[in-house]
């Protein structure tokens, strides 16, 4: 038997992707938001109500990534804003290749920001660098406020976590305060921005902080 | 859940250090941080079904999770972050920050050269 010792990352391929994705990204001066949360948490109904809201100021562009079907990029299409579809075919997360082909098919050089819409799973997209600037986490009220202590590898990792549907907040036992207390323990940095895309609350306030993102191409303090 | 993913880089990875080693691979060391949402027994399952008519056939997988560090902003203390206990071990406050994750990373390789 003999020993060799390698010490290489794995995942080189998918970092050499990211690596790329992250030159371009900065080349051409686009902020890149990686969109991560639970199927049916509200993720492309954000999207489309941001892109509506913020129509003449900052101009989007989004990737979508799921396993099948494009419904999503043509919910986004409507708004009048380009989306690239990406299926996955099984895969439970998107690829940093992925998004490179996907930053090449959209009209970067016509966009002042870019959302990725993971595929829809609080678990592994977390863990796949995609060369984004930053993540955005979506937590949606009806999956319970326990989700940052049981989920922490994005809470710990997200910007920014919007918490969805609080127009449903009577409806059920959600604690805004105990959602956030429990992301403010693994990330002292995150912003928190209860929201309901179906009714607009909140929305203006995450809308600014794209605005702010757009123009400074970082994230805000 | 993405083991699959993984395992099929791992092989990968190790099938391309074999390339200039002697010997069949049987054994491999990897690590990867608590953050990595990679579960040892799916992953090996998965490593086990991909690895099926290759050289890396009945490889034994040892996984490695490595728990998440703090830096505590007070004192300075790097420590190993408890989720159920958020303060520094040293001064038991509650400014700290949490160091990246451990990457994923193939440590070791071992050959039999029988």
């Amino acid at each position: 038997m003999r020993k060799v010792i390698v010490e290489k990352k794995i995942l080189v391929a998918n970092e050499e992707f990211a690596n790329k994705n992250r030159e371009f990204l900065t080349a051409k001066k686009l902020p890149c938001l990686n969109v991560i949360s639970s199927p049916g948490s509200g993720k492309t109904t954000i999207l489309a109500k941001t892109i509506e809201a913020l129509k003449g100021k900052v101009r989007i562009g989004v990737i979508e990534g799921d396993i099948q079907t494009d419904i999503d990029a043509r919910r986004i299409r409507k708004t009048g804003a380009p989306a690239c579809q990406i299926n996955t075919e099984g895969a439970c997360h998107l690829s940093a290749a992925q998004v490179s082909f996907a930053l090449h098919k959209l009209p970067v050089d016509t966009l002042d920001l870019i959302f990725i819409e993971n595929v829809g799973n609080l678990v592994c997209p977390s863990a796949l660098d995609l060369g984004e600037t930053a993540k955005i986490a979506v937590l949606s009220t009806p999956e319970g406020d326990d989700k940052p202590a049981k989920y922490p590898a994005i809470f710990a990792r997200a910007a920014v976590v919007l918490i969805n549907k609080i127009d449903l907040l009577a409806a059920g036992d959600f604690n805004i305060e105990k959602a956030g207390a429990d992301v403010f323990k693994i990330n002292k940095k995150a912003k928190i921005f209860p929201v309901s895309a179906k009714t607009g609350q909140g929305m203006s306030a995450w809308c600014d902080w794209l605005e702010e993102m757009a123009a400074k191409k970082e994230i805000p303090a | 859940m993405h083991e699959a993913a993984i395992a099929q880089s791992l092989l990968d990875a190790i099938l391309t250090e074999a390339q200039s080693q002697p010997g069949k691979p049987v054994a491999a060391k990897i690590s990867c941080g608590a953050f990595s949402a990679l579960n040892n027994e799916v992953l090996c399952f998965a490593f086990e079904a991909i690895s099926k008519g290759t050289p890396c056939e009945g490889l034994k997988l040892d996984i490695e999770q490595k728990p998440i560090q703090a830096k505590c902003k007070k004192c300075g203390e790097t420590f190993v972050f408890d989720l159920h206990r958020p303060v520094c071990t040293k001064c038991q406050c509650e400014e700290f920050e949490l160091l990246p994750d451990a990457p994923l990373l193939l440590n070791e390789i071992e050959f039999d050269e029988k």
